[in-house]
């Protein structure tokens, strides 16, 4: 029983983790019509950019700065934050499927530039050496790990009730007004430019606490952990949970995060021997079938965007007049 | 000497480099006054508009509002300028409400509350509907929640891009009238239209574009009885014949 209650919770910090990341690409996509493919690299950014500001000196690599973990975390997140704006600078003018791809690219880049610069991101061993916070007072059994997820899910829920009340704020629907029409945007004098290239920092900032959070609970990260598969699992939470709503993005993570478990452990336990060397193959083909088969029969995803009205109407004294 | 309000001379623009659209068009929108462009498809006419508004590049001439220069000045700033645009389709949020939409027209103003309650007793049908989604309008309510959020930025000239198309008859009579109203508060309107004769019955001055030049010019009411004109662009010629 403790057994499953240790795993329990070890499946909920990671799916609570990628949640956080769902919110933010939910923000760039669901809210403002960004096609970023490729989270990964601010997942990446935020996970490596911690585990150096914090960890403690290696040879071999840079890092060992050994900040104060909120300092380090919220460091990733700047690194996560300031690769988002010159990618943003550079390929925000592109639409949708061009986006898509040139993002795509940046994180290919990204995955290689960290397997390869051994002096600065340990190559492909990865960031070694980091403590993590409070081990030394909690341990690093089942306790930790409690303790680290009732922190993620309070991460979850701040990120979760500002994006709430961004959606909501003039901001938010200055965001989803250039997801409908930038013409329309910019003939009342709006920057969709401006307004995109902010959602798509302060999203990827989001996914860069993902990714510190990540490289926090595993306290190691390397090149594998940055590579494109994570950014179509992100996609196809999203995509299931319910584009341009929050609470459907967070679901959307448990589910496939479930549903992505389960198929390992179903494949591993009741697949022929020969078809379990192709494991990791057919959880890509099934990530790829989800996505597909939503797409085509349920495109609004599990959860719908709600289409808030936000503010009490004002009484002109015209309601008669029908 | 007449109070020009936007003065475009000898303008050459085009999506495409040395591809023009436009070649050397010359316009004037007198203060307080409705100068409609007309023309057959083809002609230029929204590529104008949209020269003026900064959304088409411009290779080649000058454009002035109120004796500045605003070539090369970004859509986005045109509103602090005096400018606004209404375009010709997708000109309201669908998803927003009809209160959403005027928010966001509304939001750097600095008497907003004022300013909304103005255009609700301007435009009582958006009042009633506020709630409702942008979206669910006709098209004639729509054009008018577009006029409003173009009003919401106190301009003193209104970019008009063919209010008309796709509404019935009546609707697209009250809008023309609507823009026609607005300049006797003093707004001026440029309004590109392919509804001809509504159109000159309600405008001052009249620009005929084709092929991307200046063709005729004149008031409105004179144009309408210019039989040049009636060959042309309103089939006259073809129905006598017929």
């Amino acid at each position: 029983m403790i057994g499953f209650i240790s795993y329990l919770v070890f499946f909920s910090t990671v799916a609570a983790i990628l949640a956080i990341a769902v919110l933010g690409l939910n923000l760039q996509w669901g809210n403002t019509g960004l096609f970023n493919g490729g989270i990964v690299a601010s997942f990446g950014a935020g996970a490596y950019g911690t585990l150096i500001l914090g960890g403690t000196p290696q040879d071999g690599h840079l890092g060992g700065f050994e900040l104060f973990y909120p300092l380090a975390l919220a460091g990733g997140m700047a690194f996560a934050g300031g690769l988002a704006w010159v990618v943003g600078r550079l390929t925000l003018r592109l639409r949708h499927d061009y986006l898509a791809i040139a993002t795509f690219g940046v994180a290919v880049a990204f995955e290689n530039v960290m397997r390869n610069a051994t002096g600065v991101t340990g190559g492909a061993q990865g960031i070694r050496g980091f403590e993590r916070p409070l081990q030394n007072l909690l341990g690093s059994g089942f306790s930790y790990n409690l303790v680290f997820l009732v922190a993620v899910l309070a991460f979850l829920a701040l990120v979760y009730v500002f994006l709430e009340r961004l959606t909501v704020s003039p901001f938010g629907r200055l965001l989803r007004a250039i997801r409908e029409d930038e013409t329309a945007a910019r003939s009342l004098g709006k920057s969709p430019d401006r307004v995109r290239l902010a959602a798509f920092v302060t999203g990827s900032v989001i996914i860069g606490l993902a990714g510190g959070l990540y490289g926090t609970f595993y306290a190691f990260v390397s090149p594998q952990d940055v590579l494109p598969i994570l950014t179509f699992q992100i996609w196809a939470m999203l995509i299931v949970g319910g584009a341009g709503n929050n609470r459907g993005a967070m679901a959307g993570a448990f589910l496939i995060w479930g549903a992505w478990t389960f198929s390992g452990w179903a494949l591993s336990r009741f697949a022929p021997v020969e078809a379990q060397l192709y494991t990791g193959s057919i959880q890509f083909v099934l990530i790829g079938m989800v996505i597909v088969g939503m797409l085509l029969w349920r495109p609004q995803g599990l959860f719908p965007e709600r289409l808030v009205v936000s503010q009490p109407g004002v009484d002109t004294g015209n309601k008669q007049r029908d | 000497m007449p109070d020009a309000v936007l003065t475009v001379d000898a303008v050459t623009a085009g999506y495409v480099p040395d591809l023009p659209i436009l070649r050397s068009v010359t316009l004037t929108a007198e203060r307080g006054k409705l100068t409609v462009i007309i023309g057959p498809n083809g002609a230029g006419k929204s590529t104008l508009i949209k020269a003026v508004y900064g959304l088409v590049p411009i290779s080649d001439g000058i454009i002035t509002a109120d004796g500045k220069g605003i070539l090369g000045l970004s859509p986005d700033r045109m509103t602090s300028v005096g400018i606004a645009y209404v375009p010709q389709s997708d000109n309201v949020f669908r998803t927003l409400t009809i209160r959403q939409n005027l928010d966001l027209a509304l939001q750097k103003h600095a008497r907003a509350d004022e300013k909304l309650s103005e255009l609700y007793a301007r435009f009582p049908v958006l009042a009633d509907k506020q709630r409702d989604r942008a979206g669910s309008l006709s098209g004639g309510q729509r054009q008018f929640l577009a006029v409003a959020m173009a009003l919401a930025a106190d301009p003193g000239l209104i970019l008009m891009d063919e209010p008309s198309a796709g509404l019935s008859p009546k609707a697209a009579e009250e809008v023309l009238d609507h823009a026609k109203q607005l300049t006797g508060q003093g707004v001026t309107i440029l309004l590109v239209e392919q509804n001809v004769k509504q159109a000159l019955k309600r405008a001052d001055h009249c620009y005929v574009l084709a092929e991307g030049r200046n063709q005729i010019d004149g008031p409105a009411a004179d144009l309408l009885q210019d039989p040049a004109l009636g060959r042309i662009y309103l089939g006259r010629e073809r129905r006598a014949q017929a």
